[in-house]
């Protein structure tokens, strides 16, 4: 391995056994881990395991859905924690008026944060991360001042929404798997994807060819705010609180981790919407099996460093942030 | 990215000749990029003064000054890395863990509760460094992983957080941090120094050039035969090292080592660097300006307190927009800058 390599990335050789592994190493990972669980872990092979499995990495999975967005477009959202946060206070104060309108409330809300980092990014040219910096601490500000505290959510409807299921299926999971086969499609079948890919490509070709550059970035970070604000929502229902300090903290990082672990460069230009799902519940399963075995948290934590920098490492980009 | 790196030699050394409206421009931007968190931070203390009695007392200056002081000694490390053209986010996380190694060695002297913290932290930094210079992975990624780690870390040495270890509050170690000589806590003074030295370090020696270069051009610092590697490692180590004193000096003025502290300080490290007209894209920076950042978020958080009314969660909104405003200012003006 050269230590000063000068192109950008080495795109993984599908046709050998590490570039298999560079590609599908993340299912190769969710396998040994599920398999392992079969045999040594009590109680594992249940449907109601399954379900608190699926039902907890539901908002982590939705967000992660708009985190690979951004990341596609050579860019991150860091602000999708404090739009969880803003559509909790939202929400809960618009319940009074039916949660379909809390819902839109609190769509609008992460939509005009997404606008206003998309803006930032596109027009002015600020760096994706400076730019979703500042909304993640403003955004956590102002759903603090919308609600200064915890408040209990009372509401029938967001009670079935945040704990009933369909078929044994919870609604949550339900939904975390639709949107993510929906946002598959669009960036693998739509021309909003191909374009996305361009531009995370190299945005100043994809200026060159004539690409609406501008309007594809501001709605890539209009649909990771959106998606962070569905997962503030349903975190909402299923937690039957609005608690704006504490929810979302850190889930910007556990969003980049599963897009990440999933196999999609930090360096733009590809997007594995299969992977990061995989990757998000790869980190969920990991976290399960460790406090299952009774190990602290404290090892969870080390455990997930180690599985990230063999994730990325296996994954090998090239230099940029 | 776009390329706004100018000659490491020459970044913030601008000399125009005279009469040259399209330099004298330049200068101004320059200087507007350099100076405008100061202009910012005179007149919010200005206005500051005037409206509250109890904003410029000996009391409240001293306290805004302590509070400053921890961050500062972690966004001087910061601005190392980030003008090498990295990001550390371990540095809260480390932060945490050079307190909790601080107040457990205490128990021990003085010279263990320093050198304890001081040689784990740097460790951490040293293994960043490492991972970043020699396998090319992104610098976010490793200090993301360092930043779990280091706190999974700290959580195993205090039984999940459950142990608190306190230092002898008339111990030696203990002075360093609540010891006020001349009227000024001893970690404002060992912050002023360490900005000193690191001024000089980033400005007027071989090391410091080489962090420009690196930050400036990899490539071309490469290909000019800086030693690239060599000096990633060196800032992330030093990154470590100060995060970890930093986190030292705040258990000996806590008199314990608290271990839910630095969540989020990554992020207020950075906003302060950046504030203080650091790009983050590398190459250029200044370590004053990062000292400014520090105080300027310290001094809307103590306003934003004085107000009394106001809910601190204005502080977040009132820090948020005002990072925005200076993003976009910055910005503008490099693009004004590369224009003339």
């Amino acid at each position: 391995m050269t230590e000063l390599a000068l192109d950008n990335r080495t795109l993984p050789d599908r046709s050998t056994v590490v570039g298999w592994l560079q590609n599908y190493g993340v299912y190769l990972g969710l396998a040994v881990l599920l398999l392992f669980n079969v045999f040594f872990t009590d109680h594992f092979v249940s449907g109601e395991n399954f379900r608190t499995q699926a039902v907890q990495v539901s908002p982590v999975l939705i967000v992660a859905l708009g985190m690979a967005l951004a990341i596609g477009t050579e860019g991150i959202d860091l602000s999708v924690g404090a739009v969880m946060a803003l559509a909790t206070s939202v929400t809960s104060l618009y319940l009074g008026y039916g949660p379909w309108l809390a819902l839109v409330a609190a769509l609008i809300g992460g939509a005009v944060i997404g606008l206003a980092g998309g803006s930032l990014i596109a027009f002015v040219g600020v760096q994706p991360i400076v730019a979703t910096l500042a909304l993640m601490v403003g955004g956590r500000g102002i759903a603090l001042v919308l609600l200064p505290q915890l408040k209990d959510v009372r509401d029938p409807a967001m009670a079935t929404l945040g704990s009933g299921s369909v078929a044994g299926i919870p609604y949550l999971a339900l939904i975390a798997a639709a949107l993510a086969l929906i946002v598959g499609f669009v960036v693998r079948r739509t021309t909003f994807g191909r374009r996305l890919l361009a531009i995370g490509d190299s945005r100043p070709a994809a200026q060159l060819a004539g690409l609406p550059v501008h309007r594809v970035l501001i709605t890539v970070y209009v649909c990771s705010g959106v998606l962070a604000a569905v997962a503030g929502f349903l975190a909402t229902a299923r937690l039957q609180a609005s608690d704006p300090s504490s929810l979302g903290n850190l889930m910007e990082l556990s969003a980049i981790t599963a897009v990440v672990v999933g196999g999609t460069p930090l360096t733009g230009g590809r997007v594995r919407i299969g992977g990061t799902v995989a990757g998000a519940v790869l980190i969920q399963l990991l976290t399960a099996t460790l406090i299952k075995h009774d190990l602290p948290s404290s090892w969870t934590q080390i455990a997930q460093a180690v599985v990230i920098v063999l994730a990325v490492y296996a994954a090998r980009e090239r230099g940029k942030r | 990215m776009p390329s706004t790196k100018e000659h490491p030699a020459a970044a913030g050394r601008t000399a125009p000749a005279p009469g040259d409206t399209a330099r004298r421009g330049d200068r101004v931007a320059a200087l507007a990029q350099r100076h405008g968190a100061l202009v910012a931070l005179v007149a919010l203390a200005a206005v500051a003064s005037l409206s509250f009695d109890s904003f410029a007392t000996g009391d409240n200056l001293g306290n805004i000054a302590i509070s400053s002081s921890f961050l500062a000694t972690v966004a001087l490390g910061m601005t190392f890395v980030i003008v090498s053209g990295g990001i550390d986010l371990s540095v809260g996380s480390v932060f945490v863990l050079g307190g909790v190694l601080a107040a457990w060695g205490s128990q021990y002297g003085t010279v263990v509760a320093l050198l304890l913290p001081l040689a784990v932290c740097a460790a951490i930094g040293l293994v960043n460094g490492l991972l970043v210079a020699r396998t090319g992975l992104a610098p976010f990624i490793v200090t993301l992983a360092s930043m779990l780690a280091a706190r999974g870390l700290m959580l195993a040495i205090t039984d999940e957080g459950a142990d608190t270890f306190l230092v002898d509050p008339d111990s030696v170690f203990a002075s360093l941090g609540q010891g006020k000589p001349l009227g000024i806590g001893t970690p404002v003074w060992i912050t002023a120094v360490l900005f000193v030295g690191g001024a000089v370090l980033l400005r007027s020696t071989q090391f410091g050039q080489r962090v420009y270069a690196v930050g400036g051009n990899e490539q071309a610092a490469a290909l000019m035969g800086a030693p690239v590697a060599r000096t990633k490692i060196s800032v992330y180590t030093l990154s470590g090292l100060l995060a970890g004193l930093a986190g030292a000096l705040n258990a000996a003025y806590l008199a314990s080592g608290v271990t839910i502290l630095g969540y989020g300080m990554e992020l207020d490290a950075i906003a302060a660097v950046v504030i203080g007209g650091t790009l983050l894209t590398g190459g250029l920076g200044y370590v004053s300006g990062s000292l400014v950042g520090v105080l300027l978020l310290k001094v809307i958080q103590n306003v934003i307190n004085q107000i009394g009314s106001l809910d601190s969660a204005y502080q977040q909104v009132v820090s948020g927009a005002f990072l925005v405003l200076v993003v976009v200012a910055q910005t503008w003006l490099a693009r004004r800058r590369r224009v003339g």
